[in-house]
């Protein structure tokens, strides 16, 4: 499954100036994500995570360090890139069906029919099974299913990098366990490269082919982790295996210890 | 069903009962002022016909659509480029407290100087002082646009006009058309006062010459017809607003935070 890296972090560092202070977000951040890998960040609240994802999507200049996207150097929201955000009900927008939705992003893509377009709209959002909610009002629909737009919209966009940020922060347990299924069957079926930040450490574990855990701010990777759990999950038996309780034991120790030492 | 004629029920009760208070009150009156209700509605029909609607409301009616028109159109877009460039506004910002602080009335007098008397006067007038409702409305709506949306959209690459287009005019829709309500009642009330000024046609006009001839009745007459067009221009309003905001109402309905 191994690939080229798709996305290069290289020393990414971010201060906020303002008001006479200065505060570092990002201290020093270095990692990879191989193409085609599922790759979770985990990290104690307030670590930073929300600005290393708009650094790595194009959305924030970083004072320093830079971030390659399959090697070309991201200056701004790089069109091989979605982006899914915890708050889905302000991502979505309210105005426009949730077809509408979907099919938004696709329309700045120029060479894109309209026949094309449509297939790609359709196709999405069969694969998160809301073919029929086509015609509603995102606000119509439950959280979790407007999450599920959301990651329609990212699919039919053809990412070869899925950003997500703590996606299922605001669903309830049932749901949140159905989108996570979802996350890893699209990511089976399609092969993006999927990049996951999450305070969830099950989560994190659960999802992930490896788990990066950042430390507190200004936040630098304090351990990497390879999940050696098969690749078929469920949500019974694998998170009752003793691998997935000894992963889960080690990445919590060490959100322990980045919540009480600060950095490093 | 029911409920809808409920509502209908609760629209009329209170007008109606009105007019029927004026209607005994005023019956068998013999005040010049004001005249029984009777009187002024035989003299209603009697006034309004076909050919005063061709000659004095039609023309009315045109103004205040050119005028209206050309004041939303304006203060929507100036608005929307105020309120997406923080250096424009801070710029634009005393200029507008100032001008909006003026009240249009007082301005008729002035653009009669360079625009005429004629119907292009009357349009500036509605214009001047339809624009500052939209204009500053839009500015706070174009202002409050959801950062989480807008991120959503630069990622991507919702940018330029699709970005207006699809974001920041919808998005300001809601404070939009608040502005454009309040520009509605001010815009009818524009209409008539330039009309008073100097004009030879129109609702004003006409209402003014029934009280220079004591027509009193007459002069009544043409107040509620006014009346009765702010009515139905607000009904028209508030159904293209119900259809245009759907998702706002909807959205708020649904109690979700937005």
């Amino acid at each position: 499954m191994k690939g080229h890296p798709m996305l290069d972090v290289r020393g990414l560092r971010k201060t906020y100036d303002g008001h006479g202070r200065r505060v570092e977000a990002l201290r020093d951040l270095t990692f990879t994500v191989a193409a085609g890998e599922l790759c979770c960040l985990v990290g104690p609240s307030g670590c930073g995570k929300t600005t290393l994802l708009k650094c790595v999507g194009g959305l924030l200049a970083p004072t320093s360090g830079e971030v390659l996207l399959d090697g070309a150097r991201v200056t701004g929201p790089p069109p091989a890139m979605a982006v899914v955000l915890q708050e889905y009900g302000r991502s979505l927008f309210p105005w426009m069906s949730v077809y509408a939705n979907v099919e938004l992003p696709l329309r700045q893509k120029k060479d894109l029919g309209k026949e094309r377009r449509r297939a790609l709209v359709a196709d999405a959002l069969r694969a998160v099974d809301l073919a029929d909610a086509g015609a509603a009002y995102p606000w119509q629909l439950s959280g979790g299913m407007q999450q599920r737009v959301a990651i329609a919209r990212a699919l039919a966009y053809e990412p070869e990098v899925l950003l997500m940020d703590e996606p299922f922060a605001a669903v309830d347990a049932q749901t949140r366990a159905e989108l996570e299924d979802l996350v890893r069957l699209l990511w089976r079926q399609r092969g993006m490269t999927i990049l996951f930040i999450t305070h969830d450490i099950d989560e994190a574990v659960y999802l992930g082919q490896r788990v990066l855990i950042l430390s507190a701010s200004p936040t630098v990777v304090r351990e990497e982790l390879t999940v050696d759990l098969p690749p078929d999950r469920d949500q019974l038996t694998t998170r009752a295996e003793p691998a997935f309780a000894r992963l889960r034991a080690r990445v919590y120790e060490q959100i322990q210890a980045a919540i009480h030492t600060g950095r490093g | 069903m029911r409920h809808a004629l409920r509502r209908a029920l609760f629209t009329v009760a209170l007008p109606a009962l009105l007019l029927l208070l004026w209607l005994a009150a005023s019956d068998g009156g013999d005040s010049v002022y004001f005249p029984p209700l009777r009187t002024i509605l035989g003299s209603f029909a009697e006034v309004w016909n076909a050919d005063r609607l061709a000659h004095d409301v039609l023309p009315s009616l045109g103004r205040l659509t050119a005028g209206y028109t050309a004041g939303a159109v304006t203060g929507v877009a100036a608005g929307i480029l105020i309120g997406t460039h923080r250096r424009v506004r801070a710029t634009a910002e005393p200029v507008l407290e100032f001008l909006r602080a003026v009240p249009p009335p007082v301005l008729v007098p002035v653009i009669m100087l360079f625009a005429g008397i004629g119907d292009t006067m009357k349009i500036v007038v509605i214009a001047s002082g339809t624009v500052w409702p939209v204009l500053l409305n839009t500015v706070e709506g174009a202002r409050a646009v959801d950062s989480v949306l807008s991120e959503t959209a630069r990622s991507y690459g919702i940018t330029g006009l699709a970005r207006l287009r699809r974001l920041t005019l919808p998005s300001a829709g809601p404070q939009i058309f608040a502005g454009l309500r309040q520009a509605l009642s001010l815009g009818l009330i524009l209409m008539v006062i330039s009309e008073m000024f100097a004009a030879s046609n129109g609702l004003g006009f006409a209402i003014v010459q029934f009280q220079r001839g004591f027509a009193i009745p007459e002069m009544w007459s043409g107040i509620l017809l006014l009346g009765l067009l702010g009515f139905a221009l607000a009904t028209v309003f508030r159904l293209v607003e119900r259809r245009v905001l759907r998702w706002y109402h909807g959205l708020r309905a649904a109690g979700r935070p937005s």
